[in-house]
């Protein structure tokens, strides 16, 4: 049945009546090409958002101080209070899972150009942070290098400067280690450039448009004193960040005096979460979007059964016809169920192939783009989601042929006479 | 060649219909003969027994030699592809098939390859002086030349019996005639023929008119073609 000469004939059959050919075909096309788009563009916004947050170690959270809800041990609610340097000690000592721990400050300045060197002036923000920071928010060193223990237990005046900072401020090509810039009237020796990870992740401000200052300098210049109000930490591989940010809120509050209940005077959120948060979001939006593909295509496939039971009914005297000279029933349903699958396997072939086409155009016409602000990169479908839908077009190919071919085994050669 | 014993055969619609009443007929190899009636007389329904398009109720039916009784979809699909010819009033060609494509289309039932089966047909349409109308589709030719394609492909299976429906009832009579001289000649091959036909201008062609009336064979008439000069007869 599957000779040469049967798909020859089965060929003609379909090529010899192309517009009820195309017609068929076509819901079955736009079904698999709909499937291969959306997926391919749900892989691009993945891709395209994953990419985004990898300048986040996942298995960070961060904590912030805020008032006190309830009283406790004398104290009122509503207590303003912040965590210290020996706060951070304690943490490291109580959890040695904790591989990074930094705290954060960061300055604003109201002025127009806080930021000075030479005759060229800008405005940005001003941040302190420990070494261990660099492990946190993940940046690249472009020149010199981050800030180092040394710095913080000497409280040194130098600086690091954010790309964005250091273009501003000096010309191109030319070497800021160890010049003096003057940031909030106080004179900084740069030690490093620095270059966040991407643009689209950052914490208290894009590290590109900041200048990094060791943290117990910035405490002693900005006369903090030893207050911290903001931390990260990160929590090495085998522990979930999720099973220690609950305990060591509470080391915490017992050393702060807060009640243990208290849910306001510490705030806290962690990245593992936002990240699980994402992949349920994709892994939703794939869902859907083999439901809505699905769905097309299933319409599609019983567009192409109800259009061949349609033309079963028109060809009652061809298949009549060819009962009378010598067709057996097999034979009509092979043909019918061959025509079905062929139509639909070449249809759902094209689709693919166009489908798999065009996103490769947009793919490279992204790629080419530049790529700062990319929510969108390599959308492309898996050849795992490809393969299934090849096999899932010629399945539906042989079902949507079912019902046609049973109604054309109906035909009898008599029909064909007399139907006049 | 064909014998019938006793056919009968009912339709059983709102109202039961007995269309034939009991036929007993002797076709012997070679012959040609045709079957007059009117409307209603049970013609079309003995000619859908004898190519097997349709079962019958009682009685025997003999075809080469060889009981035709309840077969198989697949038995009588092989009876019809190697034994009998079909040739239709309205010729019943395939429409996106070239001549040449519906002169070959029983050979492909025989699963005889495509090359073999195009030069067959190429034989036959030739026989019919249809060579160069080969690739024509049906809708390119005229009646003459779709009758002469579905007479090619009627005798393309080299078939025992030649069964024709009213075979000239969508011609004009001078395509009628010539189809008729046509249908005589393949019959001089020795093919057994039975042609259904209401206009007595054909039946005097052949050389037995079997009379249908009501279901039963009213009478037989032998003919002798050969002796009416048909180039006077007005139609």
């Amino acid at each position: 049945m599957f000779d040469f000469d049967g798909i020859h004939e089965i060929w003609q059959t379909i090529t010899r009546n192309k517009t009820r050919s195309l017609l068929t075909a076509f819901g079955v096309f736009w079904g698999i090409f709909l499937l291969v788009v959306l997926s391919s563009t749900g892989n691009g916004f993945e891709n395209g958002l994953m990419q985004q947050v990898e300048g986040v170690t996942p298995n960070t959270a961060f904590f912030f101080t805020g008032e006190t809800s309830e009283p406790y041990k004398g104290y009122q609610k509503g207590r303003s209070w912040s965590m210290q340097m020996a706060d951070l000690e304690a943490i490291k000592e109580t959890f040695p899972c904790v591989k990074a721990i930094s705290p954060e400050a960061s300055v604003w300045s109201s002025e127009d150009k806080n930021v000075i060197y030479g005759s060229r002036g800008g405005s940005f923000s001003v941040k302190g942070v420990l070494p261990e920071y660099n492990t946190i928010e993940k940046s690249k060193i472009l020149k010199g290098r981050f800030i180092n223990d040394t710095d913080i237990s000497a409280n040194r005046k130098v600086c690091l400067l954010g790309k964005k900072v250091y273009e501003t401020m000096f010309e191109r090509g030319e070497d800021p280690l160890g010049k003096m810039v003057k940031v909030n009237g106080i004179y900084f020796q740069v030690v490093g450039v620095i270059r966040s990870y991407t643009d689209n992740v950052n914490i208290n401000g894009s590290i590109d448009e900041s200048v990094i200052l060791p943290y117990t300098t910035m405490q002693q210049v900005y006369a903090l004193g030893d207050k911290i109000r903001f931390f990260a930490i990160v929590a090495d591989d085998e522990t979930p960040i999720t099973d220690i940010e609950e305990d060591l809120k509470q080391l915490i509050k017992q050393r702060h005096d807060i009640a243990p209940t208290d849910e306001d005077a510490i705030n806290s959120f962690n990245v593992s979460e936002i990240f699980k948060a994402f992949k349920g979001l994709f892994f939703g939006i794939h869902i859907l979007i083999w439901i809505v593909g699905l769905g097309t295509l299933m319409s599609g496939i019983i567009g192409v059964s109800n259009i061949m039971l349609v033309t079963v009914k028109e060809r009652t005297r061809e298949i009549g016809v060819r009962r009378a000279i010598g067709a057996k029933p097999k034979d009509i349903i092979g043909q019918v169920l061959s025509e079905s699958l062929l139509l639909t396997t070449l249809a759902g072939l094209v689709g693919l192939c166009i489908g798999v086409g065009i996103m490769a155009i947009v793919g490279s016409i992204t790629a080419n783009m530049p790529s700062d602000n990319m929510m969108f990169q390599e959308p492309y479908m898996s050849f795992k989601a490809a393969v299934a839908a090849t096999v899932i077009v010629i399945i539906s190919g042989l079902l949507a042929g079912v019902l046609p071919a049973l109604r054309a085994i109906q035909i009898k050669a008599i029909d064909a006479i007399r139907e006049e | 060649m064909i014998r019938l014993e006793k056919i009968n055969k009912t339709y059983f619609g709102a109202q039961p219909l007995h269309v034939l009443k009991g036929i007993d007929l002797q076709v012997n190899e070679g012959e040609m003969v045709s079957i007059m009636g009117a409307s209603g007389s049970g013609k079309s329904t003995m000619l859908n027994i004898l190519g097997i398009l349709d079962n019958y109720d009682s009685g025997n039916y003999y075809l080469n030699g060889k009981l035709v009784k309840d077969l198989s979809e697949n038995e009588a699909a092989d009876v019809r592809n190697r034994t009998i010819g079909f040739i239709f009033q309205s010729f019943n060609l395939i429409p996106f098939k070239t001549a040449m494509e519906n002169v070959a289309l029983p050979l492909y039932y025989q699963n005889v390859n495509r090359k073999k089966r195009n030069q067959i047909a190429m034989e036959y349409l030739e026989r019919f002086g249809l060579k160069e109308w080969a690739d024509h589709y049906p809708n390119e030719l005229s009646g003459g030349q779709k009758q002469r394609v579905s007479m090619a492909r009627a005798l393309v299976t080299q078939p025992k019996v030649i069964l024709a429906d009213e075979p000239t009832g969508a011609l004009d009579s001078k395509t009628s005639a010539e189809v008729m001289q046509i249908l005589r000649e393949v019959h001089e091959t020795g093919i057994t023929m039975v042609i259904v036909t209401h206009e007595r201008g054909i039946a005097l062609r052949t050389d037995k008119i079997i009379h249908l009336k009501d279901g039963i064979i009213e009478n037989i008439e032998i003919n002798n073609p050969d002796s009416i000069d048909f180039s006077k007869e007005i139609k």
